[in-house]
């Protein structure tokens, strides 16, 4: 290794580049921007104005504050639905001049207030949730006339029972404790809010319907599709959204006790750019509870600084229209190219360097050669993609195809093919347990058993989440291959936690390590991860000693050994580290050595790349995907191996003439069986020195 | 459009508006004098200039909330530019100029940001009024100055007997009519509207035609703006934030112009305009509370939506993501 290559190797060991791409994934980025707008916010009047956060202050403004974000979270939950509220100033106002009313005119009493207040906002809301919901009107447009009318119906109560409330004196400590009282040490507005806000936020993300909500505002056309009640969730919505908006109306009357002309006016602005500006995005599908508490603290501080510092009231809305239609921007513009950048930053390469190819020429132990060619092909193109294939005691051949169904081929002639299971996902790796129901490893979906009935049981899709990870690798996202301990513990690989299925060639690019070996213990139900930062683990084949297993690293093009019993229990040792190709599955031979499938040979330029992230990442964000430097996966060849790492023999289509893709094979009364992920066979060669007798299942749970 | 037998929407509101007319005055004595037919369509003049200004935006899927606002600041900011010494010419360039300014930048945020047309206008009506308020005058209502009197003659004057503000309503009716039927970016405007992404599909420059469609409002928005300040001598600006655009919109979707695009003309708006300004002052007449008009002004609104979702219904299969 030079200089050079040592250099870059602690350049990229030292600076995880990965994590930007990480973080930009998650989705609580989207709080991180409305965040720093808050505190730079802070900071800013903060240290303009004097005694900013004296306690008198603070609690002043808090109080504010929980009417406030009473109504942004109103608004939210509308625009999480993708619709907008327009009415929850003249709600706010509503709710006010009917508290008033009933508390001081009618002399109800304070229960009453309460009940008959939220009564008239959900009425408005009501009123807007049938027009906006089951109409179909047009939200922003409905809202703003209910705006007009409910605000004249307010000036029609004021004109009423102004001077009558002006007048009567409320005698009673439970009405003034709204407005005044504190609870905890909280203002009782805050404390409401608070409770309104977790209420919501629970709502909006552990229950249904919540999620039809969400699921509404995201896309309503697919809600309707997949069979959510559209117009009657929009409803809901609205019927939330007055009665907060008439809730936040009553803290205001009891707290300030009075009814103007002017109370609300103009409120519903502020509120939408609290909205927007916590990162509610306009049309629905995104926002939270805690994006309007966010964005409401920061609008209220705003506001109320501005009002401290004594600017004029045109200022004031000139900073309002500017602050709105920036984070709108702001909105909009992130919403359109957020994937694009994080398609962008998110493949982040790193320095790999292979160890010299072994030859595959002339006196070399890889050698080509034509043995495949006797290969005779099963189920010619009426199989896609067996990844793997695996024999029963009957001789019966299953395997996995790409739309998620375990075939099984009927012996003795396998002209006969049945479903055997509908699994879904991609079946990939597979193993016989003791009971002769079958383990499978799918794609997308975990680990998966079918008994001899043909029932589908998950035996799981989870594992322990690491501390420090910040994507979040409890989710099995690519299980691999499995193989099974005589105690019935099954362990298996995922190869990739950072891409999906069908991004395999990018993990390449990466070679980062991103999989691992997790292990499944059914005895005791759990799953726990045993061996990490794995260059794509693929095959796994348990040893013959019961204490340890062999796993193939793609990309990494070598082959090791784990302990996980016995004396040298969780160590790992290299069995063969150079492979002239990729690795794919091993699997046991019937003399005790082992079959490795190679699934594409190596290429002088793509382990040079390999030393050099830099070029691959420039190549990832500036060449089209079609033309990246991929991996060969087409010319392979069957090696068998044994626990010392010799190279017994190869098995080579030269030129690929009949049998081209290999992923796995399996031996099995004299017979070795061949699967490929993008084949359409499975191949059966018959082996000259091979036990006739012998099979898996036999191997692994009889002679024990 | 659509019809009941033969008739259009169009042709209803028509009918009613002439219905109304023909009820109020046979019910209001003072409905059928001659000063108050001329107030009646002097004030419904102005509304109507503003109709086309909201309109021709409407007819290409977007909606000028800041119409109003604008018209406000901009005509208050050349008032106080004549007061302070600015010679005409040169004040109502400025204004005209700020106007089209805004109107440019309304376009740029809907256009090339992709903001929604409804919150990048709205969101620009309360910046331009705070705007007006903090840097360009002082009180909310800028009077006409003595040394501009002439201007006055443009709202209250008469042109071969017809009260000049009718005569600019329709010229502006025309000139948009013109500007729809036969120019290249009229019809360019239209065919935005009714599918945008069609048009892009077919050439059509569709982000400086929404832009067009801005400037042309803040234009006539302007002109407005200058008919009414000659109208009462003054520019009060607060009805920036007043519900009058509301009123506005009200014109246009009574008159039979669908919000999502592309449909109507010229005539929606002088039909809606005729049917809102009999409303309006009959109501005043019968002298009916103002927040009970502001009711009934809802009412109908609510009800020409209704009927304009009807018409144009959303599908759930085809209803836009994100249309608000």
């Amino acid at each position: 290794m030079t200089t050079f290559d040592a250099m870059v190797r602690w350049r990229y060991r030292a600076i995880p580049d990965h994590l930007l791409g990480e973080i930009l994934a998650k989705r609580w980025i989207d709080n991180a921007i409305p965040l720093l707008i808050l505190i730079a916010v802070v900071a800013v009047f903060g240290s303009m104005i004097p005694d900013f956060f004296s306690a008198a202050s603070v609690s002043n403004l808090a109080r504010q504050w929980g009417e406030f974000s009473l109504l942004v979270l109103a608004l939210m939950v509308v625009m999480v639905a993708g619709g907008i509220d327009l009415s929850v100033g003249s709600t706010f106002a509503l709710g006010n001049i009917v508290a008033l009313s009933l508390i001081s005119v009618a002399g109800l009493p304070v229960p009453m207030v309460v009940a008959g207040t939220l009564a008239c906002g959900a009425a408005v809301g009501l009123v807007n949730g049938l027009l906006v919901g089951y109409l179909r009107l047009r939200a922003f447009l409905t809202t703003l006339v209910t705006l007009i009318i409910v605000r004249a119906i307010v000036d029609m109560l004021l004109m009423k029972y102004s001077v009558a409330i002006a007048g009567a004196f409320i005698e009673s400590d439970a009405w003034y404790y709204f407005g005044e009282g504190s609870l905890l040490g909280l203002p009782v507005s805050v404390v409401i809010s608070i409770v309104v806000a977790l209420v919501l936020h629970v709502a909006l993300s552990r229950t249904r319907v919540g999620w039809h909500v969400l699921a509404t505002g995201g896309s309503r056309r697919s809600a309707h599709n997949v069979g959510i009640k559209v117009r009657r969730t929009i409803c809901v919505t609205y019927v939330v959204s007055g009665t907060l908006s008439a809730l936040a109306g009553l803290l205001f009357a009891s707290r300030l006790g009075g009814a103007g002309a002017d109370t609300g006016i103009g409120l519903e602005v502020s509120a939408l750019t609290a909205a927007v500006l916590g990162g509610n995005s306009l049309g629905g599908g995104r926002g939270s509870a805690a994006k309007a508490v966010i964005g409401s603290i920061t609008v209220m501080l705003m506001i109320n600084s501005m009002v401290r510092m004594g600017v004029t009231s045109g200022a004031n809305s000139l900073l309002l229209g500017m602050v709105l239609l920036a984070a709108v921007a702001i909105d909009v513009r992130w919403l359109k190219n957020r994937h694009k950048f994080l398609s962008k930053v998110y493949v982040s390469p790193t320095y790999f360097e292979l160890p010299p190819a072994p030859s595959t020429a002339g006196a070399s132990v890889y050698a080509l050669n034509d043995r495949l060619r006797p290969v005779e092909a099963i189920g010619l193109n009426r199989i896609d993609g067996p990844e793997d294939v695996i024999l029963d005691g009957d001789d019966n051949i299953y395997v996995g195809n790409r739309t998620g169904d375990i075939v099984r081929f009927l012996a003795p002639d396998y002209t006969t093919q049945e479903v055997f299971a509908h699994v879904g996902g991609r079946p990939l790796g597979m193993a016989f347990a003791k009971d002769g129901s079958l383990l499978v490893c799918i794609g997308g979906m975990g680990l998966y058993r079918i008994t001899r009935d043909r029932e589908i049981v998950k035996l799981t899709d989870e594992t322990n989440r690491s501390w420090f990870s910040v994507i979040d690798d409890s989710r099995l996202k690519l299980a691999d291959d499995l193989d099974i301990a005589p105690d019935g513990r099954v362990f298996f690989s995922e190869a990739t936690i950072r891409y999906e299925m069908h991004e395999w060639p990018v993990d390449c690019l990466e070679s980062r390590g991103n999989g691992r070996i997790i292990c499944h213990d059914p005895n005791t139900g759990t799953t726990r991860t045993v061996i990490k930062n794995l260059l794509f683990p693929n095959g796994i084949c348990m040893t013959h000693d019961g204490q340890s297993f062999l796993f193939a690293e793609t990309w990494a093009c070598r082959v090791s050994r784990y302990w996980f019993d016995g004396s040298k229990k969780g160590t790992v040792e290299a069995v063969i580290p150079d492979l002239p190709g990729y690795p794919d599955n091993i699997n046991r031979a019937s003399d005790g050595t082992y079959w490795l499938a190679l699934v594409g040979i190596r290429t002088p330029s793509l382990d040079l790349a390999l030393k050099m992230p830099g070029f691959r990442r420039r190549m990832a964000r500036r060449v089209a995907p079609d033309e990246w430097l991929y991996p060969n996966i087409n010319t392979g060849c069957v090696v068998r191996f044994d626990e010392g790492g010799r190279i017994i023999e190869t098995l080579w289509d030269f030129g690929g003439e009949n049998h081209p893709m290999i992923t796995s094979m399996r031996e099995h009364r004299g017979h070795l069986y061949i699967g490929g992920i993008l084949n359409n066979r499975v191949g059966r060669l018959k082996l000259k020195d091979a036990d006739p007798a012998w099979t898996g299942p036999d191997s692994y749970w009889r002679r024990s | 459009m659509l019809t009941f037998g033969r008739l259009s929407q169009e042709q209803i509101v028509f009918g009613l508006a002439v219905l109304l007319c023909l009820g109020f005055a046979v019910a209001l004595p003072g409905f059928m004098t001659t000063a108050n037919i001329l107030n009646l369509v002097r004030s419904v003049s102005i509304l109507g200039i503003l109709g086309v200004a909201m309109g021709l935006v409407v007819i290409g899927r977007g909606i000028d909330l800041s119409l109003v606002a604008l018209m406000a600041v901009s005509v208050a900011w050349t008032l106080n530019l004549i007061a302070s010494g600015t010679s005409l010419p040169q004040a109502l360039a400025i204004g005209l100029a700020f106007s089209l300014f805004v109107g440019a930048a309304n376009g740029w945020l809907v256009a090339y940001v992709e903001i929604p047309a409804i919150f990048a206008t709205l969101a620009m009506a309360t910046l331009v009024y705070g705007f007006g308020q903090y840097f360009l005058y002082d009180l909310n209502v800028v009077y006409l100055p003595d040394n501009a009197r002439y201007l006055l003659w443009l709202g209250q004057g008469n042109l071969l007997g017809v009260p000049v503000p009718i005569v600019l309503f329709a010229a502006v009716c025309f000139g948009g009519y013109l500007f729809l039927r036969y120019s290249r970016s009229g019809r360019y405007l239209r065919a935005v509207g009714d599918n945008l992404a069609a048009a892009r599909t077919t050439g059509v420059p569709t982000r400086p035609i929404i832009m067009l469609q801005y400037v042309l409002s803040a234009l006539i928005g302007f002109v407005a703006g200058i008919v009414t300040a000659a109208s009462v001598a003054s520019m009060n600006t607060r009805i920036a934030m007043s519900t009058y655009v509301y009123d506005v919109i009200l014109v246009v979707v009574l008159g039979g112009i669908g919000l999502s695009g592309g449909k109507g003309g010229i005539r929606n708006i002088v039909v809606g305009t005729l049917l809102i300004g009999v409303l309006l002052n009959g109501m005043t007449i019968m002298d009916i509370q103002y927040t009970i008009q502001n009711v009934i002004k809802g009412v109908i609104l609510l009800a020409a939506i209704v009927i304009d979702t009807v018409v144009n219904p959303r599908d759930e299969q085809t209803a836009q993501h994100g249309d608000i």
